[in-house]
């Protein structure tokens, strides 16, 4: 704690009467300066500090906007349902639409990687949330703390370790076992049922594990900790006399879970759900490392993809080689996109969180 | 609560109410069942983390040599000096950028911002944005800082534009991590200082801030975590160098996950080992971090019940919890790593 004499301000209080009143000496006014204006230093830092995020926010929209302008005018529609992407000729002639100049022959249609960005956030999710929901019970509820500490602490690994690691390791250890292992038999099981859309994504020939569904499970590893570890804090504060009240009524364990548990916290789970959906659909190296980096549409889930987080890093270099500098254009239209998906996607999960904490309030009380 | 009503046998009068009737079997293998999902559930989330762990210090343990760590890159190989020391100044430079940065946002959204009628400070959109810029994909700021700096401005690739991006993508969780941190401080830390004559600036710095020090440090170095691991944007901003530069302009600059990024798929196999020496190094440096601020939350933690006049006792794990308030504010218990998950 600090000390007394950090009582600052108040000028010479009571001095006893018959003492000549002294002037302190100018160090001690100078910190007594000090102490009684921090207040001024600690708020206008404090304010222009929290007006930077914004500002950052909108520096950035505008410069994607101003970038990406010329690429919007000419793309128009056929950017967002087009499947075709193609840089042109680049030594050809270059052609003028609306006064923009681009290489001719030059397409650019990114339903694919839209599509890809979808598709491999969506495996993530329904990999990552049952694995994060029961990995969270059997943290909070079934072990004991000399087991879930140090396994605490292994997710909290998981969330450290660089996604260019898990990236090296999913192109070069993870993606080959998974292609010799796993997905061979994947691909018979599906071959038992009609097919039709869901399973008819699972036929076919294999691949060599940089695809779709490789990204898929490498993206859900790469979330779970944040799904797993919010779900667990959110189990922690669930009080414990309704489970012990549903216990006493002598419902069982996965009765206690389904009933009391998961409807107290449920949409904080929705609103940690939407959050690790946030981070697969923006996940770069990762998926640029196993994905494959294509262009076009996977005929299965074993085949190469791509996301418009991975498009963005793989095809600049080639993008540079536009003489119109077009395709770096379409290139920042591809990063506004997704940085209106990913800034819906957050604001949908704040949303839903702030709801929560308003109707999530417990109900039976501790 | 509605859903604790009806415990399935209560209605009908069965004959024996102990007797095994299939609707209490069902119910038990239903219960077995979920129980042995939510082992399995952490099995496989356990069993990838501990492959990837080993997996790196395997395949970089097995041609080790302690040399990496202090001769220069060069074609044939070498060492990760100036990749390392590159590596380490980026987070140096994100730490004193974001860190003063974050620490005064989370000062504000956690002092400063006005109160609302339930007595909980809003910060209003001024936090939605800090939330939303957390969540923004660091490719997008990376070429952001590649079309401002690198090209609008004719910085090249270089430390500057990097550090700039970099801090941009961790001030928000920095902020965060402060605000929580803040408000754990007892109030009657504050009310104390107050009642002590101390202006609001004095006691911010020298009671509030100083006893919630340890749950800032642990934000700023998980930030630094977050900056070390980085790559998507780094490629964008600080292009890669073999050498250190000595310039925060118009230089490129050498960092380690570039060198596992690319290095893996070079023709010569020395650099294939050096990619997996990177590997390795960076995440030696992020446990060494996240062991650290391990430490400084079990301090924390110490020092937040010491002070606190209801007890509670954190340890066990059916222990009450104050039930979230807020915007449902993680921190309080362990590393919040929602962070600092799945970046880049």
């Amino acid at each position: 704690m600090a000390s007394v004499e950090g009582t600052a301000g108040a000028p010479a209080p009571a001095v006893p009467s018959g003492q000549p009143v002294r002037p302190d000496p100018i160090f001690r006014r100078v910190g007594t300066w000090f102490r009684n204006n921090e207040e001024h230093g600690w708020r206008w830092g404090a304010r222009i500090a929290i007006y930077l995020p914004l500002a950052a926010l909108i520096f950035a929209v505008a410069i994607l906007a101003h970038k990406a302008w010329p690429a919007v005018r000419v793309n128009g529609w056929y950017f967002l349902d087009g499947k075709n992407w193609t840089y042109g000729q680049s030594y050809g002639a270059v052609v003028h639409t609306d006064g923009v100049a681009h290489a001719q022959g030059s397409q650019f249609g990114a339903w694919p990687i839209i599509a890809g960005t979808i598709q491999s956030s969506v495996i993530a999710l329904i990999i990552a949330v049952p694995l994060s929901i029961g990995a969270a019970f059997a943290l909070t509820e079934r072990l004991p703390g000399w087991i879930t500490r140090p396994l605490g602490f292994a997710i909290e690994i998981l969330a450290g370790v660089p996604s260019v690691v898990i990236g090296l390791w999913g192109l070069l250890t993870f993606g080959p076992w998974l292609a010799q292992h796993i997905y061979p038999a994947l691909a018979d099981i599906a071959g038992w049922f009609p097919n039709v859309e869901p399973f008819s994504f699972f036929r076919g020939p294999t691949g060599a594990g940089e695809g779709l569904l490789t990204a898929g499970i490498v993206l859900g590893m790469m979330i779970i900790p944040i799904i797993a570890s919010t779900t667990r804090d959110l189990f922690l504060s669930v009080p414990p006399l309704p489970k012990e009240g549903g216990q006493a009524l002598g419902m069982t364990n996965w009765e206690v879970a389904n009933r009391i548990t998961l409807p107290w916290v449920r949409s904080g789970i929705i609103g940690a759900t939407v959050l690790g959906l946030g981070r697969a659909l923006g996940e770069t190296i990762a998926v640029a490392l196993v994905g494959g980096a294509s262009l076009h549409l996977a005929p299965n889930v074993y085949q190469p993809f791509g996301t418009i987080a991975a498009t963005i890093l793989t095809q600049l270099q080639g993008a540079l080689t536009d003489g119109t500098g077009f395709a770096v254009a379409t290139l920042a239209e591809l990063a506004l996109v997704l940085a209106v998906i990913s800034v819906a996607v957050n604001l949908l999960a704040r949303w839903i969180v702030a709801r929560t904490s308003r109707v999530g309030a417990p109900v039976g009380g501790a | 609560m509605t859903a604790v009503a009806t415990p399935p046998s209560a209605g009908t009068p069965a004959p024996s109410p102990l007797s095994a009737g299939p609707s209490t079997r069902r119910r038990r293998m239903g219960s077995i069942g979920f129980r042995t999902f939510t082992y399995l559930a952490l099995l496989l989330i356990i069993i990838p983390a501990a492959w990837i762990l080993l997996g790196v210090l395997l395949k970089a343990v097995g041609h080790w040599r302690w040399d990496v760590l202090w001769t220069k890159l060069t074609p044939a190989g070498g060492g990760l000096r100036d990749q390392i020391l590159g590596t380490l100044i980026i987070m140096v430079g994100v730490l004193i950028i974001a860190g003063s940065i974050g620490v005064l946002a989370g000062i504000h959204l956690s002092e400063m911002a006005p109160i609302r009628k339930n007595g909980k400070r809003s910060g209003g959109f001024l936090r939605t944005s800090s939330d939303v810029l957390a969540g923004f994909p660091s490719i997008v700021l990376g070429y952001v800082g590649y079309t401002a700096f690198v090209v609008g401005l004719h910085w090249g690739y270089s430390l500057l534009a990097a550090l700039i991006i970099l801090s941009i993508m961790v001030i928000p969780y920095i902020a965060k991590t402060t605000e929580n941190s803040l408000r754990q401080v007892p109030t009657g830390y504050r009310e104390g200082a107050e009642a002590l004559g101390m202006t609001m600036g004095y006691s911010l710095r020298k009671v509030v801030l100083k006893s919630a020090a340890p749950g800032i440090v642990t934000g700023l170095l998980l930030a630094m975590a977050i900056a070390c691991g980085e790559t998507a944007p780094l490629i964008y901003t600080a292009g890669f160098g073999n050498t250190l530069s000595h310039s925060l302009t118009h230089a490129d600059f050498p960092y380690l996950t570039y060198v596992v990024f690319t290095f893996y798929d070079q023709p010569n196999v020395q650099l294939h080992y050096l990619a997996y020496d990177a590997a390795l190094i960076l995440v030696v440096i992020i446990l060494l971090l996240l062991v650290l601020s391990r430490i400084l939350v079990a301090r924390t933690q110490r020092h937040a019940e010491g002070a606190r006049t209801k007890s509670r006792s954190p340890r066990s794990p059916r222990s009450p919890r104050r039930p979230k308030g807020g915007d449902g504010d993680p921190a309080s218990e362990g590393v919040d790593v929602s962070g600092i998950a799945a970046r880049t």
